[in-house]
């Protein structure tokens, strides 16, 4: 399934000696005298993810990988396709954030048919259409994912830290998560014509636009929705109040942020320039034509894993990797355009006292603020008329080669296309914020390794702590398939020589077993 | 009005025979046209089972999930699904048992009876058709769901 490895054969010592030096617990020096445990693959989280622990005698950390098993086929999936088929057939890609790709695809597509402008009611929809995917991924992730870890503990009873767990305890919550999640879709389904599989975004604009008896079905409820939101910001801060040293020490380590801003510095989910900024908040570039992505964004590669490392190319691969989504957003942009969700980002950031806050954890606090951004934007947008006009598409010269970014739930998204004289695509370029957050995921899992499992013994609930620090990124890691009977967590102990000497399963209903 | 029976398929259709389940919710249509009982049926689909699929069992005297599965006998499985409190559900993916139980939470009563239909599955790869033996078994299966309809359905 996985692709070419493209650097090639290039594993040399010298190499691997440079990377040990600049990522402390990356490769051990002497990993056929340790002991292998893997989690394999992450639960809870997209496709497959697989973490390596190298352990010696004593149970003390000398190594660990987050390896993600990223499936490579996407591009060459979408080669010697028609341009126009590719914002519908990428969403295939991904069936948790189906319409972040359709809008990357077609934001791409707009520079090919040379619409360099959409018309008002074109990009408005596409507007609400991408608000409602963030609004439902970051209510589906909140509450059905992370909330129950947060509200039960890490170490909690294995069987209660899931939805069903937080129904029982918490069935406001719930209910109201749910409840968002139904909305966000509410407005995908309006938006692209249809519950899943939707054609409203093409090339040069969109297929349709909004009824009116449509809108006003979303106007409805979207004042709940806002009130959801705000309760669920709360939430959050109180989650962190209970437990500030926890939540400002766990897998915090300081990074570059990378977002897209508006012209005016403002967050823009759906369209903006690459601002970057260092882990103090320094502008480390601004305004950046992401037309130009490749100039300014470098992929490093390494020999234990064919995902690559994003870093900014000024910086060297050393000091210019860097986190996108949330966290980053909220601190990278100057301002939220609405009112409820500048007050929010205003109290997380004298949180900070003055300082970036860079704990893993407030990747929920920053997502849950988006939300309400999210929510909020959807209700200014719902009062705007344009999305009842019938001022669809444009066109312009055509030409051959267009990006598409937008910022997705999970960060900076990025489509990279040309096609040739007869319409065909010859070239895609896909890099997603999974891959984006790879080496600060990998700087995560480390820096719990060592904060709680160094020198113990190994348990279900401090492997958790592991798995807490991973879905706080909320990775996407490989669009797998989810047939019945698949991702089972194993846990394998190894000798030196890789000899299995003992394993623990995870099966399909989340039961534990040793095999 | 909300439909009698639902009819839940989820998968990919791009991803080989995780197709199963959209491929039987298209065909096994196909094969009720012109007939009367398709008005008390509604037929879904999806790329995965979430959370929100509870709602959509609201109203229903019978639900018919449909997967492909890896693991179940050749060349399908039937099997009546009670509610269950897992941890099998990811923000990607849930089982239909824990849809049951957040229906259960959710509403505060039990849920409709409802049955999987798991089909054999073999290849999973992206860009990839439906292999050969995957369509045998779905064939298998549209026989076994017209008869099942016609039991819950007669006339």
């Amino acid at each position: 399934m996985a692709g070419h490895r493209p650097w090639g054969t290039v594993c040399s010592t010298t190499i691997e000696a440079q990377i040990a030096a600049m990522f402390p617990l990356e490769t051990a020096s002497h990993p056929e005298q340790l002991r292998r445990v893997a989690i394999d693959p992450v639960s809870r989280v997209e496709g497959h993810g697989k973490v390596t622990l190298l352990l010696d005698d004593d149970n003390h950390i000398q190594q660990v990988r987050l390896h993600i098993v990223e499936f490579r086929g996407f591009e060459k999936f979408i080669q010697g396709r028609p341009y126009w088929e590719v914002p519908v057939m990428v969403q295939r890609l991904c069936g948790i954030c189906p319409v972040s790709h359709h809008l990357a695809a077609a934001k791409a597509m707009d520079i090919i048919v040379g619409a360099s402008q959409l018309t008002p009611t074109a990009e408005k929809l596409r507007r609400l259409m991408h608000y409602g995917q963030i609004l439902q991924s970051h209510a589906l992730h909140f509450f059905h994912l992370s909330s129950p870890d947060l509200l039960f503990g890490f170490d909690s009873e294995a069987s209660r830290r899931n939805i069903v767990g937080i129904a029982a305890s918490y069935p406001d919550i719930a209910r109201k998560g749910v409840g968002l999640r139904k909305f966000g879709q509410e407005v995908i389904r309006l938006t692209s014509g249809k519950r899943i599989h939707g054609t409203g975004a093409i090339p040069g604009g969109m297929n349709k636009s909004l009824t009116l008896a449509e809108r006003d079905s979303l106007l409805k409820d979207i004042y709940r929705m806002v009130a959801w939101s705000r309760e669920a910001v709360q939430l959050i801060k109180e989650v962190h109040q209970h437990n500030p040293a926890l939540y400002d020490a766990f897998a915090s380590f300081r990074s570059n942020l990378m977002s897209l801003v508006a012209a005016d510095g403002a967050l823009d989910f759906y369209h903006g320039k690459l601002r970057a900024s260092d882990a103090d908040g320094n502008k480390i570039f601004d305004q950046i034509d992401y037309q130009g992505y490749d100039r300014i964004i470098s992929e490093g590669v390494k020999p234990w894993t064919y995902m690559k490392f994003p870093y900014l190319a000024a910086l060297g691969e050393e000091s210019g990797w860097y986190k996108v989504g949330p966290l980053a957003r909220v601190q990278n942009c100057d301002r939220m355009n609405t009112p409820f969700a500048e007050a929010e980002r205003q109290e997380f950031l004298a949180y900070g006292k003055g300082s970036r806050v860079h704990a893993t954890l407030a990747y929920h606090w920053s997502r849950m603020i988006e939300m309400l951004f999210a929510a909020e934007t959807i209700k200014e947008l719902l009062h705007d008329e344009d999305l009842l006009g019938d001022d669809l598409l444009v066109k312009g010269e055509r030409r051959s080669e267009g990006v598409g970014v937008i910022e997705a739930p999970r960060g900076t998204l990025i489509h990279h296309y040309r096609v040739d004289e007869n319409d065909m695509v010859t070239m895609a370029n896909l890099i997603v914020s999974t891959t984006h957050n790879n080496q600060a995921m990998n700087t995560a899992v480390r820096e719990v390794a060592i904060r709680y499992l160094d020198g113990r013994e190994l348990s279900e609930g401090l492997l958790n702590h592991i798995e807490v620090a991973i879905r706080a990124f909320d990775p996407c890691l490989s669009c797998a398939t989810h047939a019945l009977g698949q991702m089972p967590l194993q846990v394998s102990l190894a000798d030196g020589q890789g000899m299995e000497i003992a394993r623990l399963s995870k099966n399909a209903d989340g039961t534990f077993c040793a095999g | 009005m909300t439909a009698r029976i639902l009819i839940f398929a989820w998968g990919n259709p791009s991803r080989g025979d995780d197709a199963l389940g959209p491929l039987f919710i298209e065909q096994f249509r196909e094969r009720l046209q012109q007939k009367p009982v398709l008005r008390d049926i509604e037929f879904l689909s999806d790329f995965q089972l979430q959370v929100e699929h509870a709602l959509d069992l609201r109203g229903r005297e019978e639900v018919l999930f449909v997967d492909a599965s890896v693991n179940c006998p050749t060349p399908f499985s039937v099997s009546m699904l009670d509610p269950t409190r897992d941890e099998s559900f990811s923000s990607h993916a849930m089982t239909p048992q824990a849809v049951l139980q957040v229906y259960v939470e959710l509403q505060g009563s039990a849920p409709p009876p409802s049955r999987l239909l798991a089909i054999r599955g073999e290849h999973f790869e992206l860009g990839t058709d439906l292999s050969s033996s995957a369509r045998a078994h779905l064939d298998a299966a549209l026989v076994w769901a017209e008869n099942w309809l016609a039991m819950e359905l007669p006339g």
